[in-house]
């Protein structure tokens, strides 16, 4: 049988299921409860007659139980679906609700309120738009990363980006922006190889001339001092000259030593500008006497390697 | 050993290694159980290999010497493979004469711009969360592309932004995306129809942490797009493209880059300089002196055009993760690509 004032005293007094406790005030969490506190007056299981307002799926019920039905709890609560109108529904639960405590109308309109507005909250905000939140597995972004890094590698941007630019230099894209248009600039410089290589062979040919008449030239007016220096120069420059033919020959049949490549490799360049410098040297001392200082010191460096 | 070629490969490669075994009698190094004896052998297989790899290098430069002494044609050297020339297949690979792409790129979304019809306008803005690091790059974005409005963003949603844009005749927006303070991904929309593409964002480097970063100039850019190769590719590059006004200025010698390479695409920004440099001829070995190559040597130093470059920033790295039709819509729009996991399964697969 239902004994509000027995069951009070067991679930208000030693122990309830719904009661959350907490430092300054008691919960309560059955779904009937329709203040969520936990007292006498809005115990849903202490009061047998009782009446709340649920919410399933977005509808709202008025809930109400009377002791008629205590004896089957399969019927124990009537209910009455609430309008979304907000003014009809609480002119339902007046309806309902006419003979009960003025507390539990109260409470009911009050919770009526309340779930009216998270509603429409609700709503709102399904609309609303807002961002989506995605993972970000640490093994992809590692493996990502990597990935990059050696894409940079393999893309070489700067020398990729200088290409593409001399490409379009080329092509003719910045018009006429730039002294150098590649096809002319390079005719041009061709014919500037070519003369000077006509050039250098007739000093060449100059050159070979002038090695055998050379003496002459400084018999003339020089003193006597200098023609025995002279002749020591001419034939250290001839020295210098079977040496380096000799150093050649060796290369060539040792063709595959490379220390001797690069020893050979010194007396050969010079060989090429020697010519230059011999006729250069020859031209100076005519003015000048103390160059041919500079000249003994070379080949006494090179009498002493060799 | 992945470098190797497959012919014949596993016999020689078999060879190699029973020779290499011969001194530690039939034992293979890892059946060895002492680790002292094992590591020793380990080292001796591996010096005998590095051996063997010195003298396949010798033979195959000497072989080629002699090639070219005795005037005939060296054999040619192996490619080694790369990621590159080894990606798999792609029929949507854009050739040059591709007429039925040509059609869809005059009637595409760009085909204005690229029809000198429009110029564009873009809008830059963050994520409704956004902090000092994502607005500095905003910053820098703003000093390269060319008619570039800031908007602070705001609480407005990115729909009500794309509809603002379309009616103040904008042409794209860029949406800077960031986590944790950083940012870490780009959204952008072509308007007014579209489309939207997404790219994660990393690597970031704002132009004032670039060592000897120079200040680039207000003379409009010039795009430089590489290795935009498929048509998805296409696409993206064109849209790129579509942020930049059309009428570079070439005074200005200032270079915009987005580099594609294995789907990262790489953005550069950089002042650039054409210059006169001389070659450097290579010291010739003395055994080859022959007259032509003295005559070579006495040619005036030849001189070649370089272009140096100075980077102004930022730089920063891309990757599309989506491309959808029309403005943004993640509910409803449609997407033309989107990634997933599944087209990860393969290192050699590449989209743009």
């Amino acid at each position: 049988m239902q004994h509000d004032e027995i069951i009070w005293q067991v679930i208000g007094h030693q122990h309830c299921s719904f009661r959350a406790k907490t430092v300054t005030q008691n919960f309560c969490r059955n779904e009937y409860n329709v203040t969520g506190l936990c007292n006498r007056s809005s115990c849903p299981l202490a009061n047998s007659r009782y009446a709340t307002i649920k919410e399933i799926d977005g509808l709202l019920y008025l809930y109400m139980k009377s002791i008629e039905r205590a004896h089957s709890p399969k019927d124990l609560w009537e209910r009455v679906k609430l309008p979304r109108n907000y003014a009809k529904a609480l002119e339902i639960v007046d309806k309902h609700l006419e003979f009960w405590p003025k507390f539990l109308v109260h409470k009911n309109k009050q919770r009526l309120t309340k779930m009216t507005q998270y509603l429409i909250r609700m709503r709102k905000l399904a609309l609303k738009v807002k961002p989506k939140i995605m993972t970000m597995p640490a093994k992809q972004v590692q493996r990502e990363a990597r990935r990059e890094a050696k894409a940079e590698v393999a893309a070489v941007l700067d020398r990729s980006i200088e290409k593409e630019l001399l490409q379009r230099l080329q092509s003719g894209t910045y018009g006429d922006i730039y002294n150098f248009p590649m096809k002319e600039y390079e005719k041009v410089l061709d014919m500037e190889s070519m003369t000077a290589d006509d050039e250098e062979e007739e000093e060449e040919e100059e050159e070979e001339e002038e090695e055998e008449p050379e003496v002459e030239y400084v018999e003339g007016y020089e003193m006597e001092d200098e023609e025995d220096e002279m002749e020591e120069f001419a034939n250290g420059m001839k020295d210098r000259l079977t040496e380096s033919s000799e150093s050649d020959s060796e290369d060539e049949e040792i063709p595959t030593r490379r220390v001797q490549a690069r020893k050979a490799g010194l007396p050969t360049k010079r060989d090429a500008d020697a010519a230059g410098v011999k006729s250069d040297v020859a031209s100076r001392r005519k003015r000048r006497g103390h160059v041919e200082i500079e000249y003994e010191e070379e080949q006494e460096k090179e009498s002493s390697r060799a | 050993m992945g470098k190797r070629e497959r012919d014949g490969g596993e016999s020689e490669r078999e060879k190699e290694e029973r020779e290499a075994n011969a001194h530690v009698g039939q034992f293979l190094p890892s059946q060895i159980r002492n680790k002292c004896k094992r590591s020793e052998a380990y080292a001796k297989v591996k010096n005998e290999k590095k051996k063997a790899k010195k003298q396949k290098i010798k033979l195959r430069d000497e072989a080629e010497k002699e090639a070219l002494e005795l005037g005939n044609v060296p054999p040619p050297r192996k490619i080694p493979r790369t990621i590159e020339n080894t990606r798999e297949a792609d029929e949507t690979v854009a050739q040059a004469d591709d007429e039925e792409l040509q059609a869809e790129e005059g009637a595409d979304e760009f085909s204005q711009y690229f029809a000198h019809e429009i110029t564009p306008k873009v809008i830059i803005t963050t994520s409704q969360q956004n902090s000092v690091a994502t607005r500095k790059f905003c910053a820098d974005l703003l000093t390269v592309i060319p008619n570039c409005h800031y908007y602070k963003r705001g609480t407005y949603n990115l729909k009500q932004i794309v509809k603002y844009a379309i009616n103040r005749e904008f042409t794209s927006i860029i949406v800077i995306n960031e986590n944790r303070k950083e940012p870490n991904g780009m959204l952008v929309v072509n308007l007014p129809e579209g489309p939207t593409a997404h790219f994660k964002l990393s690597s970031v480097v704002l132009s004032k942490r670039i060592k000897g970063h120079g200040k680039a100039s207000r003379h409009q850019p010039e795009l430089i797009l590489n290795n935009f190769t498929t048509r998805l590719g296409h696409r993206v590059g064109r849209m790129f493209a579509s942020l930049f006004p059309q009428d570079p200025n070439f005074r200005g010698r200032r270079a915009v880059t987005f580099h594609n390479q294995r789907d990262f695409i790489f953005f550069r920004h950089h002042r650039y300089i054409f210059e006169s440099k001389e070659i450097k001829e290579k010291k010739e070995k003395p055994n080859k002196v022959d007259p032509k190559a003295v005559k070579e040597k006495k040619k005036l130093p030849k001189e070649q055009v370089i272009a140096r470059l100075q980077e102004c920033g930022p730089r920063f790295t891309l990757k599309m993760q989506s491309l959808q039709h029309g403005t943004f819509d993640t509910k409803y729009g449609e997407y033309e690509w989107l990634h997933k996991p599944d087209m990860d399964t393969s290192r050699r697969r590449f989209f743009l």
